[in-house]
């Protein structure tokens, strides 16, 4: 019963939502409605699930006072700020909650993935290696990208940005095609195994 | 040099600072800003999820205008949290199932229109078009060339990077030779992804350059 | 040349060399112009066959602050197109690091060409559920927004008493660093026929191209590069309507050119990623050129 409800629910409502797609009748559509309101609210439960787990893990590490515990008081420290400041001021522009997002957390989560950039030119230098044929080819359309996408390429020749645009839109296009066909696929089929019970995973272990 | 007087300011470039010493080398400081930023983020996004979700979309109906089948989603929500105690964590199993179900469900017939029917019909074009031979023909220069060929070489491209994702045979023999093929495409268009990816990355760090070279410095506009 | 020596160089010197690329050009600007390229030259024309005052541009903001350096540039600039012409503007979100960037965006611009909430566009914040909420909206956007992001229900707002579903919104235009657009297509696309137009960061600009050429999507704009062209077009398109010259008129000489400043950061970071392109294309062939030379040596 514990893994047959679920199951069913998963069957159930996965057929409902394919069928109702070819039925314009009043009823299925009130029931798509319905389902669709249901769903955006369980939804944003199931997002609220990824902090209980960063609550549980962080006071985990202060109460066993493991490696790194004092980095903890701040993550929760944050937390509890925000929500408190979020509760008390509301969420418009001008508002501290609004002030410490654009001030503290939008220049964090910039910089952070800026980093990127450092680590692009790193393995660029250290690990981009034409070995093969498809190596070749592969830093050979790269190279071609990055000047036609620069005022500079136009001035280095006036065809680059041309041959650049035509890579995209022609071998490029039809590479992507094909992943987009076959992502397509087996997205189908993995939906498919779910609805009808093949694919289980999404229960967890356990009775 | 035009110094920022605004304390939010120097806050925001101060956590920068922090964050590229990151690059130098591990640090306490790179380490108190990346927790205060997963925090920081945990509290907004609990705080977002209220106004904008659940307050007017369960609290509101439920509770202000008596929509009582607002229970129904409201406890599939709450059943996610039983998680957290082992001996009833089955019951969370319900909402998952009701959410996976539903999302499968409604991605089935979108996904076939989208990524399978619209784009085997943008393939779907003549192999060789009379047109764009007598353009070559009348004026032969690379740009010609190249519309010349786009639509047999998009149509052998989308059959062969297809051949080579298909596993249930050896690639030997047409099907090896097709797949090759493939790989040639894939390689080319990820060297355009690959090179857009480097534009992407310069491009962020360029605009936390231009913060604090402009808004925290002064030194340029 | 010791190779060896040039193989193993310390990459906090690679990392020097890279800022010092990105820093001098902001410094020192060249001031290269920028190209048009046919996706965004699409999507600008798509946004400007909206009649003004008529039916209003659906702008998803669907990005975090990672992908802000990219994709806020391209948002100002289609609010401003938008502002510039008197085409009334719905803004929502379906990320939840959304919301404080829409409301940063919409009501520095709105400022900017006195336009007021409510009437000239709405913002309706954020609905988590991505795919639910895209099908919702294309049976009864008031029953996905039932208020809007400053808690006014949705009813009450003049804007939004014409407004009901896709039928009503000629263009959706999803600005996002993941696979948002997709679900854009897939379901608001495949189900109602919503005519889409995508901005992202150009890490995934290269996966579009198989939607342009099927007109799932009617114009894209890439990276950086894409707001650097979108605002360079949306300046031209002040100076035609005299909207860049009213401003001149009506603002003092500092507060004039620090706005043109802000019209033009895409732009301005251009001549850093030429250079720091250059950068990286020299990485890969000196890490080439040392990697065969050294191969050969050991041979």
């Amino acid at each position: 019963m514990r893994r047959q409800l679920p199951l069913a629910i998963c069957f159930v409502m996965g057929i409902s939502m394919v069928v109702q797609f070819f039925i314009p009748h009043r009823v299925s559509q009130e029931f798509y409605r319905t389902i669709l309101d249901w769903y955006r609210i369980v939804f944003a439960f199931s997002l609220v699930l990824g902090t209980g787990t960063l609550i549980k893990v962080h006071w985990a590490k202060i109460s066993k006072k493991s490696k790194g515990w004092q980095y903890s008081i701040i993550t929760i420290g944050g937390l509890v700020f925000m929500l408190t400041v979020g509760f008390i001021t509301g969420i418009q522009e001008g508002t501290l909650f609004m002030k410490v997002f654009e001030f503290v957390e939008v220049p964090l989560e910039a910089t952070m993935f800026s980093l990127l950039a450092f680590y692009i030119a790193s393995a660029a230098y250290r690990a981009f290696r034409a070995r093969t044929v498809e190596a070749t080819l592969l830093l050979i359309a790269a190279v071609v990208l990055m000047l036609g996408r620069i005022p500079f390429g136009y001035y280095l020749w006036h065809k680059i940005p041309g041959i650049a645009e035509w890579i995209l839109t022609n071998p490029n296009m039809a590479a992507k095609r094909g992943i987009v066909i076959g992502v397509g696929l087996g997205m189908i089929s993995t939906a498919l195994k779910i609805i009808l019970g093949i694919e289980r995973s999404y229960i967890g272990g356990g009775k | 040099m035009n110094l920022s007087l605004d304390p939010w300011v120097w806050l925001a470039a101060l956590l920068t600072l922090c964050i590229y010493s990151f690059l130098y080398k591990d640090n306490p400081f790179y380490k108190a800003a990346e927790h205060l930023f997963v925090g920081l983020s945990a509290g907004y996004f609990l705080v977002i999820y209220w106004y904008n979700a659940v307050y007017p979309d369960m609290v509101v109906p439920l509770f202000k205008q008596g929509k009582l089948l607002c229970i129904i989603p409201g406890l599939l929500g709450l059943f996610f949290f039983f998680r957290f105690i082992p001996k009833v964590g089955w019951v969370s199993r319900w909402s998952i199932a009701f959410y996976i179900g539903v999302g499968a469900g409604m991605s089935i017939p979108a996904t076939m229109q989208m990524r399978i029917l619209e784009q085997m019909k943008g393939t779907m074009q003549p192999f060789f078009s009379l047109e764009t031979w007598h353009i070559f023909v009348e004026n032969p220069s690379l740009a010609s060339f190249g519309a010349l060929i786009g639509i047999p070489l998009m149509i052998v491209g989308v059959m062969c990077t297809l051949s080579y994702f298909f596993f249930s045979r050896e690639h030997k023999g047409v099907l090896g030779g097709m797949s090759r093929i493939g790989i040639i495409f894939l390689m080319i268009g990820f060297g355009a992804s690959f090179g857009y990816t480097v534009m992407a990355r310069i491009s962020l760090l360029i605009g936390r350059v231009q913060f604090l070279m402009s808004d925290w410095l002064g030194v340029i506009d | 040349m010791n190779l060896e020596k040039l193989m193993r160089i310390d990459r906090r010197l690679i990392f020097l060399l890279i800022a010092l690329a990105v820093i001098f050009p902001l410094l020192f600007p060249i001031g290269l112009p920028t190209h048009l390229s046919k996706p965004v030259q699409d999507t600008f024309n798509a946004v400007d066959s909206i009649p003004p005052d008529g039916p209003p541009l659906m702008l998803s903001i669907d990005y975090d602050p990672a992908a802000m350096p990219e994709l806020y540039p391209m948002t100002l600039a289609i609010l401003r197109h938008c502002f510039s012409r008197n085409i009334r503007v719905l803004i929502l979100t379906l990320h939840r690091a959304g919301p404080g960037i829409g409301e940063m965006a919409t009501t520095r611009i709105a400022k900017e060409y006195g336009k007021k909430e409510g009437e000239d566009y709405v913002y309706l914040g954020f609905k988590p559920g991505f795919g639910a909420v895209i099908l919702r909206m294309g049976e009864d956007i008031h029953g996905a927004f039932l208020t809007d992001y400053y808690n006014r229900p949705i009813g009450e707002i003049p804007m939004m008493r014409e407004i009901h579903n896709y039928d009503d919104i000629p263009l959706v235009i999803c600005l996002s660093a993941a696979a948002i657009p997709e679900l854009w297509m897939m379901y608001a696309g495949s189900r109602y026929h919503q005519t889409i137009a995508a901005g992202v960061t150009a890490v995934s600009a290269a996966d579009y191209y198989p939607f342009l050429q099927t007109d799932q999507l009617v114009g894209l704009i890439g990276g950086l590069k894409g707001a650097s062209e979108y605002e360079k077009l949306v300046n031209e398109l002040e100076e035609r309507l005299g909207v860049d010259k009213k401003r001149k008129e009506s603002l003092s000489k500092e507060e004039y050119e620090k706005l043109q400043v802000s019209h033009s950061k895409a732009s301005a970071g251009m001549d850093s990623q030429s250079i720091a392109h250059l950068v990286i294309i020299a990485f890969i062939v000196i890490g080439n050129v040392a990697y065969f030379a050294q191969r050969r040596k050991k041979r």
